[in-house]
């Protein structure tokens, strides 16, 4: 398949953009930092993006959605990078629909994809329990009680978990932490009686939050997919998210790259545009190469989590390596190319260096993806 | 070398008899850092008591002349100090631009009566200096500056403004380049002038930083009145000085690649953990922790070998701007290195837990290590030109 966006997934993105730019701009995420907003984003915006078909970009029709698929939903995740908007896209639209479409059963589907397409909820994935991104390595117990499972334990970078109305919630049934084996899936509402909820306020704006699980009880049909054998499906929907994001970070790279560059053709300095630099020129035309080369990952991944997705897990962890080493490449270039206005809140270049060292470390940094590489590839 | 032994023997056991228990742990914060001034800010008495001390011996400038309040110790006993202070945990009693800056440049260019005036109460920390280099025209290309001082007999008149003056609002004085001849080329007409912060007609407006804080400023003079005596050197020859003091605040700024810091794998072993065998558990971070550690370590003896070079008179002009460069981007890089080492738990901005974002926020600011004090861009530009001499730079 070509990589590259087909008609439809250009005009796609013309809408998106344009969407974007003129609702959710970086002012927007501005002021819901700074009037500390208490859930993180708009509401408005996001019936706003369920209206546009975004929220149920993943979802078949059948269930209210409007049946695209990745390369979709990295198209508005681009424009969602290139703004920086805070929106529950990635939390619910992507990975808690991924989980419920490739883990749910027809009534956990028929229950909760409508009210995802339609903006109604907001969904969060719970994984991770210490500061890197570990998945195999869950400890949060879920033991059989009565008709169900008892969950006990602590999550920590769930985003959006603090106002999600349905928390998916990785836990372990059998085995140790470190084993891929013994894990499952749980459905769990965001209030259920034993969760307590921390928001962490990121250095990014942008939402996450502390779980904790205390006795939490659930009924059996509250699993997703196989109970014990839940890591293929966990792994299945962090590889949507991770391309995704991948695809968000691009966007983040893309318009730091823009950005710095109008300015190195707008300030001079010793008689001249600073652009005309040399120093600078090179450095442009080489974080350009890098952010070139990401792309291209990107589009692959996506098309590939189309097309084979049981293919799809090691250029998922190529993109997601890549965005994250070239986006910072990109901000840090933006930065210090701004002077001593890089380093101001007035400038939004900084925004973009927050963001990316956030999605950065989100779902695996690029040491951790590079390292899956390693690990498919036998060495 | 007995001598030294000597000198090593009584400093030892006089820091163990001086230096409060306090003030031999790692700085933590930004309030574990002293500056001293009019109205000076502690944390504690520790911190009081310990510049107070250093002050009265000198030890705060140790190789300044003991005329003008410093240590007067040469370069080998300067070491001694230097090491002891290291091995014992002793902190910095005293962080200020008076010490890293102005002094050398007073020292090499004042006159004997403003050495006399401005040098000891910078050894004890009782003024405060900042210092108005550049203005929002004038960052890379300095020498294009703009503020004005009109020789108005008895005094100069200064008007124009600065920007990203650091601690404007809380300096008692500005050394400051001002423009006294409008119309000999740009490097000719600019003089070196120190004035108090408090003269009227002196305001600052701090400018909020990415790191949420906002500690410098654009700062503002209209018709400032500064004495006669209070410019350095040589009317309209202010550029040689204020070259000389950049590269005293380029080697301050290097130093900041040194490894004066808690080891970065410390960190990555407490949010990243140990495998069965005791070594971190993320093989590629491990590898990027040991690389960064190796280029430290060799930094740290590169620039001792320059300060032992400089004292020999054998190093060039511009080395400086090697250090400068190297010191900061490794800065940058160990905080880069750091925040993969804190994970999401280096992530967030204000809670408790993450003392309101110390790590991010000191990540942020490190970002500046290579635009202030001349970008790493200009520190490149300095070096092909004056060390490597090549055509047309
Ligand atoms: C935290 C911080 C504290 C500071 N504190 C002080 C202070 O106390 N007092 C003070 O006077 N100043 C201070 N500064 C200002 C600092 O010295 C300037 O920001 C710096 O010299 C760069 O100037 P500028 O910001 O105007 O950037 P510009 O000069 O506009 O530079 C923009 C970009 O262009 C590049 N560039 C410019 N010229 C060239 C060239 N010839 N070749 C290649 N690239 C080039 C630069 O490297 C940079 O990447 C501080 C700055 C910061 C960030």
């Amino acid at each position: 398949m070509a990589l590259v966006l087909n008609d439809e997934q250009t005009m796609l993105r013309d809408t998106a953009r344009s969407f974007l730019a003129s609702e959710a701009p970086v002012a927007a995420l501005r002021q819901l930092r700074d009037a500390n907003v208490a859930d993180g984003f708009s509401r408005e915006l996001w019936k706003q993006f369920a209206g546009m078909g975004f929220a149920g970009v993943l979802i078949p029709e059948d269930f209210g959605g409007v049946g695209l698929g990745h390369v979709e939903a990295g198209v508005v995740a681009e424009e969602i990078g290139r703004n920086l908007a805070a929106t529950p896209f990635l939390s619910t639209a992507v990975l808690t629909a991924s989980a419920l479409l490739n883990g749910g059963s027809d009534a956990q589907k028929a229950a909760w994809l409508p009210k995802i397409a339609g903006g109604e909820i907001i969904g969060a994935l719970a994984v991770d329990e210490g500061a890197k991104h570990r998945p195999e390595k869950t400890a949060l117990q879920a033991t059989r009680t009565g008709n169900g499972f008892t969950l006990n334990g602590a999550k920590t970078f769930v985003v959006d978990g603090h106002v999600a109305d349905l928390l998916v919630v990785a836990a372990r049934t059998s085995g140790q932490p470190g084993e891929t084996q013994g894990l499952t899936l749980f459905l769990v509402a965001g209030d259920a009686g034993g969760v307590s909820r921390e928001r962490t306020v990121m250095v990014d704006a942008h939402n996450a939050a502390r779980v904790n699980f205390d006795n939490v009880q659930v009924d059996a049909d509250a699993a997703l997919g196989p109970v014990d054998g839940g890591y293929e499906l966990l792994e299945r929907v962090l590889n949507v998210g991770r391309a995704v994001l991948a695809a968000e970070l691009s966007g983040v790279g893309g318009q730091a790259f823009d950005i710095a560059q109008a300015y190195v053709k707008e300030r001079s300095q010793f008689g001249r545009i600073i652009g005309e630099f040399q120093a600078l020129q090179h450095r442009s035309a080489h974080l350009f190469s890098e952010l070139e080369v990401t792309r291209a990952a990107v589009i692959k991944a996506l098309q590939t989590l189309d097309a084979s997705p049981e293919k799809a897990a090691t250029i998922v962890a190529v993109a997601k390596a890549r965005a994250g080493a070239s986006t910072e490449l990109a901000v840090q270039e933006g930065v210090q190319m701004h002077g001593g206005n890089g380093m101001t809140d007035a400038f939004d270049i900084g925004l973009y260096m927050k963001r990316a060292r956030v999605a950065q470390e989100l779902l695996g940094d690029s040491n951790f993806h590079a390292d899956r590489l390693a690990r498919a590839n036998g060495y | 070398m007995a001598d030294l032994e000597t000198f090593r023997a009584e400093t030892r056991a006089w820091l163990e008899a001086n230096c409060p228990a306090e003030m031999r742990t790692p700085t933590e914060d930004e309030e574990d850092t002293v500056w001293g001034g009019r109205n000076p800010t502690f944390r504690n008495d520790a911190q009081r008591v310990w510049l107070e001390r250093m002050g009265a011996k000198g030890w705060t400038a140790p190789e300044w002349p003991a005329a003008y309040g410093g240590g007067g110790l040469s370069r080998d006993e300067a070491k001694i100090l230097a090491g002891e202070m290291r091995d014992l945990g002793c902190r910095s009693p005293l962080s200020s631009f008076g010490l890293w800056m102005l002094g050398p440049a007073l020292l090499k260019y004042g006159s004997e009566e403003q050495k006399k005036k401005y040098l000891p109460p910078i050894v004890r920390g009782e003024i405060r200096w900042c210092q108005g280099y550049s203005e929002p025209g004038a960052g890379s290309d300095l020498a294009s500056l703009q503020t004005r001082a009109e020789d108005r007999g008895d005094h100069f008149l200064v008007n124009g403004s600065k920007i990203w003056t650091s601690y404007a609002d809380k300096a008692d004085w500005i050394f400051c380049l001002v423009r006294t001849d409008p119309k000999a080329p740009k490097h000719e007409g600019i003089s070196f002038l120190l004035f108090d912060m408090a003269s009227p007609g002196v305001s600052t407006q701090p400018i909020l930083l990415i790191s949420g804080k906002s500690p410098f400023c654009q700062t503002f003079f209209d018709d400032v009145k500064v004495p006669k005596d209070q410019l350095v050197g040589i009317p309209n020859k202010g550029w040689e000085i204020a070259k000389y003091l950049l590269t005293h605040e380029r080697n301050s700024i290097s130093s900041m690649g040194g490894r004066a810091h808690r080891p970065v794998h410390e960190v990555a072993a407490a949010h990243v953990g140990l495998n069965d065998q005791g070594l971190l558990d993320d093989n590629l971070l491990r590898g990027q922790i040991a690389r960064l550690e190796v280029d430290e370590i060799a930094f740290e003896f590169a620039m001792e070998r320059a300060g032992d070079m400089a004292k020999r008179g054998e190093i060039h002009g511009a080395y400086s701007s090697l250090l400068k460069y190297y010191g900061s981007e490794l800065n940058k890089r160990r905080h880069e290195t750091l925040m993969a080492s804190g994970g999401s738990d280096a992530l967030e901005w204000e809670s408790d837990r993450s003392e309101h974002g110390a790590a991010p926020r000191a990540w942020l600011r490190t970002k500046a290590n290579s635009i202030e004090g001349g970008t790493s861009e200009v520190q490149l530009n300095i070096l092909a030109k004056r060390i490597l001499e090549l055509p047309g730079a």
